[in-house]
């Protein structure tokens, strides 16, 4: 019996298999980029960018705090002008190992979305993220955009309007439908959907008497982000036509399995850097392949959704 | 999911310590030692020191038992430690990262400049429990800037000094001293901690001679966790593309 096809079709977009790094983690350079292109993902997302330069938050902006990990790293990133420069090199460093760079966008108001698109279109991503869910600079933007239906789809039809690159809006899980969420961004124009952002939470020194964290919150991703993940990207896909890239929590092969059967096309890995290093992400890979052949799955797309039916 | 799958190291929390003691090295770097221990922690593996309100900063561990850090007074969190007293408390995560190898029965060559030799003396330490002989360079710009060397010496330790300016030891650049100890003798390991200024020419001389070296590189780092990229090197750092201070490193082996 030959071995599983693990490529798979995402939108118009063909990657040679559905680990794609996700936004935010090692997405700052075109090394970086290429070094998980390198150890065998299928796809990257750049590290958000917004129309100006951001330093973002103080340290502390990391901890594993156990279950997970918890970050407010502040959406740090050289703005726009500059980001455009890295996607194109990007884009020329990994082509000949046909791995799409996906760019990821957002700004402090609907319009700034659209202005932030256009600017970064110039660098031809294969596809742009559309950041409307990062939970660590409320103190500045307010609610996130996720937040409400009405909001999301604004900054969708924002993005949709001032760029001709398809466009895979990312949702948060704090909210009481993601599902009516997705539906909305879709209905405004979305080419895909991405689910979900980190989980806002807090960690707290009992012998200092503080939260650790120097934005005092943050986003919960790993381990303990996994099953709230999947029960949004369930939901998403009974909702929506349009595909999904799930991410949250994964860090095996058999995570990589869990989210497709919850319905995803694409699955972003990113804490799983710390947990297996850069070279875990390709592990990943291997071990989704390994899981196929196991369970005689010939296909991607023979598992996916499977949990939902 | 089975652990055994996860091969990285587990920071976890951050953990109260004590400041127990505190040695003044001159007027802007002293040793802080703490009432507890990290066990298991390797030379070259690093901490994030954490005070509240003030920040959290990456610190090579200076010491073990009990833990030691070097501080020196170059900026807001730095100060926020150098002012530290007695009986304060100070949060580490950790340790963190990649530290020395070891090999028993080697003889090894340190090489440090600086402020950058905080680990080095704990290293040599290590060493010569493992029975390696051991030769030890220290640079700076000047005497007042060479720390440690009482520390060396108290140890019996092979100490060759230089400084720019030739105030104290030989005048020249701790690679300048580099190659004199090495000359003319078989050495197995090279181990070099300081600015990326040097580290690049000490790889360059161990190459030259043909003799492995581990280097223990310096970044800004942010996350610590190997996930923000803020410690990517450079290019021409000599390390491969996409280095990652805080999650390859800090110590790079070059064979």
């Amino acid at each position: 019996m030959p071995g599983p096809d693990l490529s798979c079709e995402f939108l118009n977009l063909h990657f040679r298999n559905p680990i794609v790094l996700c936004s935010g983690v090692i997405g700052t350079s075109v090394n970086l980029l290429s070094r998980a292109a390198e150890v065998g993902v299928g796809g990257v997302i750049a590290k958000s960018c917004s129309l100006m330069p951001r330093a973002g938050h103080p340290n502390p902006v990391t901890i594993d705090w156990g279950g997970g990990i918890i970050n407010a790293i502040g959406l740090t990133n050289p703005g726009a002008e500059t980001e455009v420069h890295m996607l194109k090199e990007a884009r020329e460093a990994l082509e000949p190992a046909g791995v799409p760079v996906i760019a990821s966008i957002f700004g402090g108001t609907v319009e700034e979305y659209g202005e932030v698109a256009r600017v970064i279109s110039r660098a031809t991503p294969h596809l742009i993220e559309v950041n409307i869910s990062c939970p660590n600079v409320a103190d500045e933007f307010g609610t996130p955009f996720s937040g409400s239906c009405e909001s999301a789809a604004e900054v969708t039809a924002a993005v949709k309007n001032a760029t001709t690159i398809p466009v895979s809006v990312k949702l948060a899980p704090n909210v009481p439908s993601i599902g009516r969420i997705a539906a909305a961004v879709v209905e405004a124009g979305a080419d895909a959907i991405t689910a979900i952002n980190t989980m806002p939470g807090m960690v707290i020194d009992a012998e200092a008497a503080r939260p650790v964290l120097a934005n005092k919150t943050g986003g919960i991703s790993g381990k303990a982000l996994k099953p709230i993940a999947l029960r949004c990207v369930s939901e998403i896909a009974r909702a929506v036509k349009v595909p999904i890239i799930g991410t949250g929590g994964i860090t095996t092969g058999r995570d990589a399995v869990e989210m497709i059967m919850a319905g995803a096309t694409l699955v972003g890995v990113g804490t799983a850097v710390w947990y297996r290093g850069v070279e875990g992400l390709g592990e990943i890979v291997r071990e989704l392949e390994a899981f196929m052949r196991k369970e005689r799955y010939t296909r991607i797309e023979d598992m996916r959704g499977l949990a939902n039916q | 999911m089975s652990d055994h799958l996860f091969h990285h190291h587990t920071s976890g929390l951050p953990k109260a310590f004590s400041v127990n003691k505190i040695t003044r090295h001159n007027e802007r770097a002293i040793s802080i030692f703490l009432d507890g221990s990290l066990p298991g922690t390797q030379p070259g593996q690093f901490v994030m020191a954490w005070l509240p309100e003030a920040g959290e900063k990456p610190y090579s561990v200076a010491g073990l038992d009990p833990i030691r850090l070097m501080v020196v007074d170059v900026g807001p969190f730095s100060h926020a430690l150098y002012n530290l007293n007695e009986g304060d408390r100070l949060w580490l995560r950790g340790p963190l990262g990649h530290g020395f190898e070891i090999q028993p029965e080697q003889h090894a060559v340190i090489a440090g400049g600086g402020f950058g030799i905080a680990p080095l003396y704990y290293l040599a330490m290590e060493l010569l429990k493992n029975r390696c002989k051991v030769q030890v360079v220290l640079g700076a710009r000047s005497a007042g800037d060479i720390i440690m060397a009482d520390e060396f010496n108290r140890a019996g330790i092979d100490l060759l000094v230089t400084t720019n300016d030739a105030s104290l030891g030989m005048q020249g650049l701790v690679t300048d001293g580099l190659k004199k100890v090495m000359a003319g003798q078989k050495v197995d390991m090279v181990y070099a901690c300081g600015p990326s200024a040097m580290l690049t020419p000490v790889a360059q001389i161990c190459r030259n001679a043909g003799v492995p070296c581990q280097l223990s590189w310096e970044a800004m780092m942010r996350c610590g966790m190997g996930l923000c990229g803020s410690c990517e090197l450079e290019e021409g750092s000599g390390e491969p593309a996409g280095w990652l201070v805080c999650l390859d490193g800090p110590v790079a082996r070059h064979d």
